[in-house]
């Protein structure tokens, strides 16, 4: 999937990470080229934030090997590519006695990055009223804004967001994802978490499915589709009466679910979908509507999270 | 240069904020004018100007006050930061890791060094004032503050130390009051009990000088109380510093010394945590 003209901003080999005893990352191989979005898909717990602050330099693997932006993040050498990096740690935490724009200024000068790109920012989140009050006094959406901004700092090439939308309300998390879509039409790569697959589908080109410390599977949405082999589900409305000698006509190679005078259920795999179509226009009149419901994204979810997979 | 600014600055910041600055002025200067004020009528006999006398009360206070403001300004400046997770973010800039600890000693430093200069200076001014305008011994005055502030550097390290060792900030504000009965109250009980009970001498002369011109605390008062001759005299413990061969520069080395070592370990330890 890799392009040969695309730098990889991110390459992690064999990465293994251990708390004690605890292993959080096991075996982790992935690499990230300029301009993706990847989404890291997982429970709590499943190594996502690990994985982060690995990329970050923030703490070290116990095996393989972490280069981001050509080098290794927990080198001293790597602080000096900080200044295009943005970060959102999962339930960001300011210093709460100062004020919005403090925290903001604050943050500015240390990337060099002018003080009127605060007041910017600050708008384009929606905290410039509230940026003279104290963080101590801010609600969990306006500190998940107030992150957002400062992790836009310097209009960042590399962004790692930890939960983004996590306390943020529907209209909230919309505007967020807009704010990302901007970032990335200026050629942003970033390394988005989450715990849940739907919200996110739209925006990344690959999701990395985690689970205890583990890839499970990685891919566009089309791929994830293909390798999980969900059942796809049919619901044909024949002419009444007509509905179970139609069931006996399709039933060798499906499985046929609930039957009634005028209706039928089938299921079918990817693979068996286009001939099932086929045999049941050869039905003829007696077909009056089909409805083709492939499965849905949690169910895919579901099946790598639940599935005893290696 | 530009970062280590902007670091110290924040926590200049964070010392007027919280009224820091001026709680340590008040205390530092209230004290020092009621010592001097005073301590200015018993100068009879000796004929110690009142700013030499000032030095005597100033010093032997300084030793329990000094060291315990730079603890309580220290001791929470990093597992503080660890905890509240403000320090993950922190370091996703482009900071290093010696810039935060170095950052933070200058603004913590210079937070004394204004409470300091303001809270002594200021009585100082007031009682030559009040005492007709006579600024004899200013040298020894200036000398006292100026150490005072390596003192407090001093503490202000090894605040740092416990804050980087210790998981929690509870632990950290414990162990700074351990540190500050060691150094400031149980050394020097230790010191002079083992000389109490040391019949046989087996402590001489030169281990004793060496013993306590280690400790931070005695380095301090030697260098206030038996450097200058007239303050000396009125401290009454005037040549034990030279008899025993104790110069200034060795003084004054040792205290540097006890900033940087703590420092360094600071360093070392945050360069190796795992955020």
């Amino acid at each position: 999937m890799a392009e040969s003209n695309t730098p990889t901003l991110i390459s992690l080999q064999s990465v293994t990470k251990q708390y004690g005893c605890e292993t959080v990352v096991s075996n982790v191989s992935l690499n990230v080229q300029a301009g993706e979005c990847v989404v890291l898909v997982g429970h709590n717990g499943a190594g996502k934030t690990t994985l982060m602050k690995l990329m970050l330099g923030l703490t070290r693997p116990t095996s393989g090997t972490v280069e981001v932006l050509g080098g290794n993040p927990a080198f001293n050498a790597a602080v000096a590519q900080h200044k295009i990096l943005g970060y959102l740690p999962e339930s960001v935490a300011f210093y709460e006695a100062m004020t919005g724009r403090e925290v903001l200024t604050f943050y500015a000068r240390l990337k060099n990055v002018p003080p009127v790109t605060c007041e910017e920012l600050l708008k384009l989140v929606g905290l410039d009223n509230a940026a003279s009050r104290r963080v101590g006094t801010y609600s969990k959406g306006m500190r998940q804004r107030l992150g957002l901004a400062q992790a836009m700092l310097g209009k960042p090439q590399l962004l790692f967001l930890d939960e983004p939308t996590t306390g943020l309300d529907p209209s909230l998390r919309h505007h967020f994802y807009e704010l990302i879509d901007k970032l990335h039409n200026q050629g942003a790569t970033s390394l988005i978490s989450s715990h849940a697959l739907s919200e996110v589908e739209a925006r990344a080109n690959r999701f990395i499915i985690m689970k205890k410390g583990v890839i499970v599977a990685s891919g566009s949405l089309d791929e994830l589709y293909r390798q999980a082999s969900l059942p796809i589900h049919f619901n044909i409305a024949v002419t009444p009466g007509e509905a179970s000698a139609v069931a006996e006509r399709l039933g060798s190679s499906v499985s046929i679910g609930k039957v009634n005078n005028q209706s039928l259920q089938l299921t079918c795999f990817n693979a068996e979908k286009m001939p099932l179509i086929h045999r049941i226009s050869e039905l003829g009149e007696v077909v009056q509507d089909i409805q083709i419901t492939p499965p849905r994204l949690d169910e895919v979810y579901n099946h790598f999270m639940n599935g005893d997979r290696p | 240069m530009r970062i280590l600014w902007c670091l110290a600055l924040k926590e200049l910041r964070d010392g007027l904020r919280n009224r820091w600055i001026a709680a340590a002025i008040i205390v530092l200067g209230t004290l020092a004018l009621a010592l001097t004020l005073l301590g200015s009528a018993p100068t009879g006999s000796i004929r110690a100007s009142a700013l030499d006398i000032s030095v005597i009360s100033l010093a032997s206070l300084s030793v329990y006050l000094i060291p315990l403001i730079a603890l309580m300004l220290s001791f929470d400046a990093l597992v503080g930061e660890f905890e509240r997770g403000t320090m993950m973010l922190l370091l996703t800039y482009p900071v290093s890791r010696w810039q935060v600890i170095i950052g933070k000693f200058i603004g913590h430093t210079v937070i004394l060094f204004i409470a300091i200069l303001a809270g002594y200076g200021g009585s100082m001014l007031i009682v030559t004032l009040v005492t007709g305008g006579s600024l004899d011994g200013w040298q020894a005055y200036v000398m006292m503050m100026f150490s005072s502030l390596i003192l407090g550097a001093i503490f202000i390290a090894l605040g740092y130390l416990v804050s980087v060792l210790v998981k929690e900030r509870a632990t950290a504000a414990g162990a700074a009051i351990g540190l500050w009965l060691i150094f400031v109250v149980l050394y020097d009980l230790l010191l002079f009990g083992a000389l109490l009970v040391d019949d046989k001498q087996v402590i001489g002369q030169q281990l004793f000088s060496l013993l306590m011109i280690i400790s931070p605390t005695d380095a301090y008062r030697i260098l206030n109380l038996s450097l200058f001759e007239g303050i000396g005299q009125a401290a009454g413990i005037a040549g034990v510093a030279s008899k025993a061969g104790i110069s200034a520069v060795l003084l004054f080395s040792i205290l540097l010394l006890w900033v940087l070592v703590p420092l360094a370990l600071t360093l070392t330890k945050f360069q190796r945590r795992e955020l």
